[in-house]
């Protein structure tokens, strides 16, 4: 079970994807959702949300950036090896339904969070706007994936070396003058949806965006997932991940990122020794 | 009479223990266990009552004069199997049930000295059973050809899982995490009860034909209606009271303050204690506080002493009689070092400008009248507020049901505060073919009545798939 069946290295190895053998979880997964993932018996458990699902095949896809300590180790692993756990599908699913005209932004590995969104949003007919954002060229993934799956894609780079030179929001901005849009998607690195949610707060245009506290369980026990949205606890295994995006606290949630910022340094820096 | 004076005259056993100032820095277990002398001595005060009313202080009745004279005779596989006749658990139960509060507090001889050990000698059989092989596995009965799910693998869960397996059912139990136990692998520390115990007991049930799907939470992975369409007979709930209690109170969500859940699992079930060696980190605190008087809470407060804190202190709104921990662990906590702040309420929580934690508001309390659970309501002194300095603080004021399963099973009668509403006689639900048992139906309690619970359950889960509902 949960045995690697595929793999591949997207954004010059910064970015991984994995398909994986996990037959109940295929069948029931929707866009949106997430698995926690264990590598080994001591190893962490990490959330991850499912990029794609495969039910007759009995796979998930997950598509994973390298930062720590457990990516680093997940990104060693072979096909044939096999993740000692693999738990979900977690969290709400996306709520899709047909609103007209919708933008889907996203960057990094929020990318392939976005994916299956933006294909479901499309199926039901919106009309997609796609504006994905990354450093470099390089380091941009599923450009073709995400091109199918809107009406419109436009790309950002920080260095200009494709399509826009500069941040989504730069585009955002002038989608949102230009076209009556219903619902913005943003989903990325926090201060990315930050800066998204609040050019869409003015407007007054309605944004939905994934949030990646630190979990452990996954299934509303721990209360180690908080986030504060519109001033109540949330915990967003259970109540999200997905929530509405004006309403979010991203300076807590940025600091609460950072609690275990040491320890995560000292444990990758000794997983680098040994390897 | 003249035998009665005798064996009050003999003092009752002091299980020998790692010395406090040794174990506060350290996860191994605290109690080291009885000689096998000591044991003998200890059993042979039992008066061996006509009427005991050990027995009747315990939720699953085990024959307590009857093992307890079986290790007086030496004879200690033979007070295993006496105690595995009512009990699943007893190396479990022996370290963790109340006993001050249930067989040993009606033990005659405690009425003027010291009660018999009875904790201690349930302990010591089953772990001398266990370092011998475990001892006979129960005969199985003849295949039925029924199948049953059980939703969660903590004590109630494998409780009706070896009652069932042994009566000739398919067992598969579906347990959310990866690992099987309960709060006795993610919730009670290692010092406290070994894991090994419990891996140990998992794998008897395991021989006996108990089929374990971990990593399968139950309302998302599978329901029951699913379960049922796969072909299984009958469910049994046991998926224990999971859902942290926060206090609302302003900064709770800074950096450094946790739920026991998560202080704990990360601890145990993770074993964050060992890290870097296991992946998961772990807040370690100079000056923790926390919230709550509990076992949960004790739990927390060792865990954060032997994580290295300079100071614990137990911060808890009532006193020192209110308080609901085992006393053992109170007298171990208090033995560690551990600091009681009573009749003391937090009020707001102080961080810094990275979020984290850097102190708390308290109120000091007053006992008023006896509220509706009895004990006396805290009331708050106006204008005592004063700062606790503190870098951790670990919430443990209570857990509550997770609505996870119940909001996918149509059907599941529910009672206000989210419980499952089960038969008290047979655990029988309002759905027919599931029963329920445990933390989930009754708040949480103790590993003993959630065993209780899945005992009769499984008694009447027996009786339904062979003659129906
Ligand atoms: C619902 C959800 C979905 C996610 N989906 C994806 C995804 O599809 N692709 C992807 O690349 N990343 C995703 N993440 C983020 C991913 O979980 C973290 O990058 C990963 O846990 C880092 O672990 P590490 O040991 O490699 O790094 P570490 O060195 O441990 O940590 C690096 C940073 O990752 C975050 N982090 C650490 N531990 C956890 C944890 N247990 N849970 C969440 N965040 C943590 C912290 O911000 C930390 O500073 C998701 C997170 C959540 C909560
Ligand atoms: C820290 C701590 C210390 C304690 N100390 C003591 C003590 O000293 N003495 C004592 O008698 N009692 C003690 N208790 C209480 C005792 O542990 C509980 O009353 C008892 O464990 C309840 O058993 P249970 O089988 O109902 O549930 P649990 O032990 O809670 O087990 C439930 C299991 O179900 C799983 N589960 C939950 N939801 C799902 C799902 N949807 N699908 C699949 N699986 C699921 C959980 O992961 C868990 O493994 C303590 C509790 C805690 C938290
Ligand atoms: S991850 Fe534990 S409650 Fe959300």
């Amino acid at each position: 079970m949960f045995k690697i069946v595929n793999r591949e290295e997207m954004a010059q190895g910064t970015i991984i994807l994995n398909e994986i053998e996990a037959p109940r979880i295929a069948r029931k997964a929707k866009p949106g959702q997430f698995v926690i993932i264990q590598s080994h018996e001591k190893g962490e458990r990490i959330p991850l949300t499912m990029a794609d699902v495969d039910p007759d095949k009995g796979t998930i896809t997950i598509i994973y950036m390298v930062v720590g300590k457990s990516t680093a180790s997940f990104s060693k692993m072979a096909v044939g090896a096999e993740y000692f756990a693999v738990i979900g599908p977690l969290g709400k699913a996306t709520h899709i339904e047909k609103r007209g005209k919708v933008v889907c932004v996203g960057g990094g590995t929020g990318i392939a969070v976005l994916h299956p969104i933006t294909r479901a949003l499309k199926e039901v007919g919106n009309h997609v706007t796609t504006i994905l954002g990354s450093r470099n060229k390089d380091l941009l993934i599923l450009e073709d994936k995400m091109k199918k799956a809107s009406d419109v894609l436009h790309i950002c780079t920080d260095d200009g070396s494709k399509g826009h030179h500069g941040f989504v929001t730069d585009v955002l901005k002038d989608v949102l003058a230009k076209d009556d849009i219903s619902l913005v998607v943003a989903i990325g690195p926090v201060p990315m949806m930050k800066f998204v949610s609040s050019i869409t707060k003015e407007k007054g245009v309605e944004t939905l965006v994934s949030l990646n506290p630190i979990m452990v369980d996954g299934t509303g026990m721990c209360g180690g997932c908080r986030v504060s949205v519109g001033g109540e606890t949330k915990f967003a295994c259970v109540d999200g991940p997905e929530f509405d995006g004006h309403k979010v606290d991203y300076d807590e949630l940025s600091k609460r990122l950072r609690a275990y910022q040491e320890d995560e340094k000292k444990s990758l820096e000794q997983f680098e020794k040994k390897a | 009479m003249a035998v009665k004076e005798k064996k009050q005259a003999v003092p009752r056993v002091k299980m020998p223990e790692q010395a406090p100032e040794v174990r506060r820095r350290n996860f191994k277990e605290v109690p080291l266990g009885l000689t096998d002398e000591m044991a003998m001595t200890e059993a042979s005060r039992c008066l061996q009552c006509k009427k005991p009313a050990c027995v009747e202080g315990c939720p699953v009745s085990v024959d307590i004069p009857g093992f307890v004279h079986l290790i007086a005779e030496g004879d200690f596989a033979g007070a295993a199997e006496r105690l595995w006749q009512k009990n699943a658990l007893p190396a479990v139960c022996g370290r963790v049930c109340p006993q001050e509060a249930q067989c040993e507090g009606n033990c005659i001889l405690g009425k003027k000295g010291s009660s018999v050990a009875i904790g201690y000698l349930e302990r010591f059989a089953a772990d001398r059973a266990r370092e011998q092989g475990g001892g006979a596995l129960p005969e199985v009965a003849a295949k039925t050809g029924k199948r049953v799910a059980v939703i969660g693998s903590g004590p109630s869960g494998l409780t009706v899982a070896g009652d069932l397996v042994v009566k000739g059912h398919d067992v598969n139990i579906f347990e959310a995490f990866h690992k099987p136990g309960g709060v006795l692998v993610y919730g009670i520390p290692e010092f406290r009860l070994p894991k090994e115990i419990v891996a140990s007991e998992v794998k008897t049930l395991e021989k006996l034909g108990a089929k374990i799907e971990l990593n399968s939470v139950v309302g998302t992975t599978i329901t029951i209606e699913e379960l049922f369409e796969e072909g299984f007979d009958a469910v049994y709930v046991g998926v224990g009271a999971g859902l942290p209690r926060f206090m609302d109170l302003p900064g709770e969500n800074l950096i450094g303050v946790f739920s026991a859940n998560e202080y704990l699992t990360r601890a145990n079930l993770m074993k964050a204690y060992l890290f870097p060696e296991y992946d998961t980190p772990i807040a370690r605190g100079k000056n923790v506080v926390v919230l709550g008087a509990g076992n949960v809470a004790m739990d927390s407060a060792r865990t954060a002493m032997r994580l290295g804190a300079e100071s614990v202190k137990i911060v808890y709104r009532r006193s020192r009689e209110e308080m609901p921990a085992r006393a053992e662990e109170l007298h171990h906590a208090e033995e560690e070092g551990i600091e009681f702040v009573l009749l003391t309420n937090p009020t707001q929580f102080f961080g810094n400008d990275e979020g984290r934690l850097v102190g708390m508001e308290c109120l000091k309390m007053s006992l008023g009248e006896p509220d509706a659970s009895g004990r006396r309501r805290p009331l708050p002194i106006e204008g005592s507020e004063y700062r606790i300095d503190c870098d951790l603080v670990v919430v443990s004021v209570g857990a509550k049901a997770n609505p996870l399963l119940t909001n996918s099973t149509p059907g599941l009668g529910l009672n206000r505060w989210g419980n499952i509403v089960a038969d008290p006689v047979t655990g029988k639900t309002t759905k027919k073919g599931v029963w329920a048992g445990g933390d989930i139906v009754t708040g949480m309690a103790t590993v003993i009545l959630a065993m209780g619970a899945g005992r009769e359950a499984a008694d009447s889960i027996h009786d339904y798939l062979t003659r129906g509902w």
